[in-house]
């Protein structure tokens, strides 16, 4: 999943003026100041163990909470004589009517037939033919490889549900956002209105706002598509307004003098120049959209993550896995389809292609031709509206159970004491601390430690943060969730900086290894929870393997591009200087990539912050659990809407706090 | 324009007119799809234990292929099903575990749903240790000396507390009340589903390893291992009025069926199918098992047991 893309100008204007601190020189060094305050709250921790730490019962609902709670069911129960709701339901109604007409076209049967309007052949045909079209040959065989796959693995059905729930979402985001990012790029208002609402969008776990998008919009195709968008639409609107905002001024000002007005400068200069940055929008959208497309099954959105969510319900991994599989090559497809549109686009237009025009055309009438017989066949004959079979899905399936099973029946005594002697060791510790001290011990010790990495900016955000946790009263769960996003995150970087800096210095090992974190990215979280699940049973440590499992291709990828960009000049001369290996990496490398190690931390921390929550659907507790329990249960919503606010409350506190740490850092080195 | 530049639209148009002209419609009608049938659509709500499945697709299965309906499994949680009857994405809840403040709210205020009658079980749902903790701790199965025991129920989530397992954080439970309200020395922790309650008690079992859970009967798992139930204080009409004040056991349920209005009124064929489906703990443990230990698809347990009993059958769909 390659969301939470970031401005790439997050950390603009390095020479911005620095903090007061930095400024007069700090006469403590910051790790004495940050390890002193850590003594002086253990210790405070334990003299007052227990006390006020706001700790509420697991099903109450106090105070705010019932507020929230309340209001909410207003919404189900008020009368659809409401503006609001009249409107949400209508949007509802258009977008359940395009949906089920794309179903009906590609997915499910058109009664009386047992198959679609088009069926299996003529789908595949047709994506084969359009792939030709916009992204050249090469693509469309691999296109059409992959639809024979979904057939063959067994899923058919359920991907082409995954493909119009992700397209139809991808589509209403870009017609919404491209405008926006348009604003945005040129109104520093907009940008200012739109950047922190863009940050929330980005931090919400999912989770959390199923609950009341479904009492707005009622459960199915719908509902799903308005939550994927939701999460999708951040990346697209972000980087095309980056993408209009960096744009050769000699050249808006050559045609600005000559005369043209505002709409042809946007139509005519600013949309074309910046198209291959949209592209690499609208493509980070689509990896986005269908990550989401697949959380939606909970509140039965159509697709291949209805039969992931079943098999979590029945803890069969290997009937998980094949789904599974077939999301990744659905994002495979997707992302490589996109990326080689916009190639191929720009070759045709440079005359760089290899088929001359004549043999182009030859192609297109063949190719044409060749797929309106297999839609005409697929709508007339069943050998063609039939999805290919075969037992290849099954088999897979079987082995992955098989193997799966063989581990809990041989290792589980190994893996449980693994779990637990790990969660004695570090999570138990780290919580007794953070959740086990007096509610003001702890906030004054996150902000003590705000203010010496990230500064006062790092500290306001920090005290409004924790003020709203404290103010929805979820303080201890807020606390012991923390525990655990800490944990992970920190095993999130201990691999990032391991397998980072060996991918960074080895050609070879970055090609063996960057596939298998692309598809680590594009798998939807739960698949992680299965097998995670099985071994460990639910706890938190379970949760928190799920959560470094999800989390570290990201950060490893951003280690190894920093150390690559480490300039080879610099490494060359160290290396001539007589520096070992290990001194040039912790001397030069790493040092120099410093920016590169904050970025992945923050990164890091937000993916962990999402998985989570989902880790609270297996007994991980805390806020995830508030979360799922507040979405499933009827008289603990307040609860679970707070609950989701405070998470993205707790994201928003660490996101500023590593953004400006890493702010100081590059004005420090500069 | 050189007849050169018209290949290109042509080519992409007539795809698109092959593809999206519904004129050209498919003429594909096998026998399965009976014709003349007066059913319509039928939207089945599937909530995630197993037993349900069993009732939705033996109800499903016979709507599709005897009636001719359309039938739709709709995969979603026991309260999110009811959200579903207003809009027409749920028609049906084949296993309503009581829900009192569902049925108010649904039934009595938004007047989107109907009671259908009973499935003919009642459901049962209480604490249980596996059996050989009953042989060495007898006493263990009154609630009274739970706290003696607590230490045996220690995990590394428990809090130094004794664990109390319970499922799906959908399912019906006033644990965290009856804990609270019993002075209990537990906490309680969710394994998250059906499938991780089954697996903690089957362990507990094999390896002799103390675990106390939430359980409810019909389940075929309890034909494998018989779980021993804990006595909790008796239940008494209306001492579960107030969720926070819970501190008795829970009330036998009569499952029954729910219906939206909408659904009633539409189809007669369906709904009459509905009506009359009931049968007995151990069909539907017989199905839940073909699924569960027998690896069958949801279709083919339904069918195989469809097949095996006509009479039963027969006599819904007179």
């Amino acid at each position: 999943m390659t969301t939470l893309t970031r401005e790439p100008e997050a950390a603009e204007n390095p020479s911005e003026s620095p903090p007061p601190e930095a400024r007069s020189g700090p006469r403590i060094p910051r790790i004495w100041l940050a390890a002193g305050v850590i003594v002086v709250w253990v210790i405070l921790s334990i003299v007052f163990h227990g006390k006020k730490t706001l700790e509420i019962g697991g099903a109450d609902q106090v105070g705010v909470q019932n507020w929230i709670g309340d209001r909410a069911n207003d919404l189900v129960v008020a009368d659809s004589g409401n503006f609001f709701l009249r409107l949400t339901s209508g949007i509802a109604d258009v977008l359940d009517a395009i949906i089920q007409w794309f179903q009906l076209l590609i997915s499910t049967p058109a009664f009386p037939s047992p198959y679609p309007e088009i069926g299996f052949l003529g789908v595949l045909a047709v994506a084969w033919f359009f792939t030709a079209l916009v992204a050249g040959w090469r693509m469309s065989i691999f296109t059409a490889v992959c639809f024979a796959l979904f057939s063959l693995l067994g899923f058919y059905e359920d991907s082409m549900d995954l493909l119009i729930v992700t397209l139809v979402s991808v589509g209403l985001s870009v017609l919404v956002g491209l405008p926006l990012a348009v604003l945005m790029a040129h109104s520093w208002r907009a940008r200012a209105v739109f950047t922190p609402v863009l940050d929330v969008m980005q931090t919400l776990p999912s989770f959390a706002y199923l609950l009341p998008l479904m009492l707005l919009f009622g459960i199915g195709a719908p509902a799903a598509v308005i939550c994927t968008v939701i999460y999708s639409l951040p990346p697209v609107m972000r980087i095309s307004s980056h993408g209009l905002r960096n744009l050769s001024e000699s050249a808006l000002e050559a045609t600005d003098s000559m005369g043209q007005t505002g709409w042809q400068r946007l139509t005519k200069v600013e949309l074309p120049m910046a198209k291959r940055t949209i592209i690499v929008g609208i493509n980070q959208t689509t990896m986005a959209a269908l990550s989401m497309a697949t959380i939606a099954a909970f509140i039965n959105g159509p697709g291949l993550g209805q039969p992931v969510v079943r098999a979590l319900n029945a803890l069969r991994v290997g009937d998980a896995f094949v789904p599974g599989i077939c999301i990744v090559l659905m994002a495979i497809m997707l992302d490589r389809v996109t990326t080689a549109a916009s190639e191929h686009g720009e070759k045709l237009r440079r005359g760089q292609a290899r088929d001359t025009a004549a043999r182009r055309n030859l192609f297109l009438l063949l190719g044409a031709a060749v797929t309106i017989v297999c839609v005409y066949m697929s709508r007339h004959y069943v050998f063609a509206a039939k999805p290919w079979e075969s037992s290849l899905g099954d088999k897979l399936s079987e082995a992955v159970q098989t193997g799966i099973d063989w581990i809990s029946d041989n290792w589980s005594g190994a893996t449980s004491s693994v779990s637990d002697g790990f969660t004695a060791a570090i999570i138990n510790k780290l919580e007794y601390v953070l959740a086990g001290s007096p509610w003001f011990v702890t906030a004054l010790g996150i902000l003590a430690i705000a203010l010496i990495v990230g500064g006062w900016r790092a500290g306001v955000a920090t005290v409004i943060c924790l003020a709203g946790i404290r103010y929805l009263e979820l303080w201890n769960n807020a606390m012991i969730t923390l525990t655990s996003v800490l944990v992970a995150a920190l095993f999130v970087m201990i691999l990032a900086a391991v397998i980072g800096v060996w991918m960074g210095r080895s050609q070879g090992a970055d090609r063996a290894i960057r596939p298998l974190l692309d598809a680590g990215q594009t798998m939807p979280p739960f698949v992680y929870l299965i097998p995670v699940l099985a071994l460990f049973g639910p706890t938190r440590f379970t949760a928190i393997v799920a959560a470094v499992a999800y989390a570290a291709p990201a950060a490893i990828k951003i280690v190894a591009d920093g150390i690559k960009a480490v300039s080879s000049a610099t490494v060359e001369a160290a290396e001539s200087a007589g520096a070992l290996t290990i001194q040039i990496i912790t001397k030069v490398q790493v040092p120099m990539a410093r920016s590169a190690f904050a970025v992945a931390t923050n990164q890091g921390l937000l993916y962990v912050l999402a998985m989570v929550v989902i880790g609270g659907l297996v007994g991980a507790g805390a806020l995830g659990y508030d979360v799922v329990a507040g979405f499933k249960q009827l008289d603990t919503r307040g609860r679970g809407l707070a609950a989701g606010f405070s998470i993205v409350l707790l994201g928003v506190m660490l996101d500023r706090i590593t953004t400006y740490a890493a702010r100081r850092g590059e004005s420090r080195s500069s | 324009m050189k007849l050169q530049n018209w290949i290109a639209p042509i080519a992409v148009g007539g795809v698109l007119l092959a593809a999206l002209l519904p004129g050209v419609g498919s003429n594909i009608n096998e026998a399965s799809a009976s014709t003349g049938s007066k059913c319509g659509e039928l939207n089945i709500a599937v909530n995630n234990w197993v037993g349900y499945e069993a009732d939705a697709f033996v109800v499903g299965e016979l709507a599709k292929k005897r009636l001719g309906c359309i039938v739709n499994y709709v995969y979603v949680d026991e309260q999110i099903s009811w959200q579903g009857f207003a809009s027409g994405q749920v028609d049906v809840v084949l296993e309503n575990w009581g829900h009192p403040e569902l049925i108010d709210l649904y039934v009595k205020k938004l007047k989107v749903a109907q009671d259908a009658g009973s499935i003919g079980i009642t459901g049962v749902i209480g604490w249980y240790v596996p059996p050989w903790m009953k042989k060495k701790y007898p006493d263990i199965t009154n609630w009274k000396n739970l706290n003696k025991y607590s230490d045996l129920f220690k995990t590394s989530e428990s809090g130094g507390k004794g664990q109390l397992l319970d499922g799906d954080p959908g399912f019906v439970t006033n644990d965290e009340a009856l804990v609270k309200n019993l002075d209990l020395n537990y906490k309680v922790v969710f394994a998250g589903s059906e499938a991780a309650l089954i697996q903690a008690f089957r362990s507990g079992e094999k390896n002799k390893k103390p675990v106390l859970g939430y359980f409810y009967s019909p389940q075929w798992f309890l034909a494998e291992v018989p779980l021993v139930k804990v006595d909790l204080p008796p239940y008494k009409e209306g001492c579960d009025a107030d969720p926070a004040k819970v501190d008795c056991d829970y009330p036998p349920y009569p499952l029954h069926k729910i219906v939206s209005n909408q659904f009633v009124d539409s189809d007669t064929t369906g709904y009459k199918l509905v009506k009359n489906f009931k049968w007995s703990d151990k069909d539907q443990n017989l199905v839940a098992k073909y699924i569960t230990s027998d690896g069958m698809t949801p279709e083919d347990a339904a069918q195989k047991w469809i097949d095996d009993n006509p009479d039963k059958v027969d006599a819904w769909l007179k």
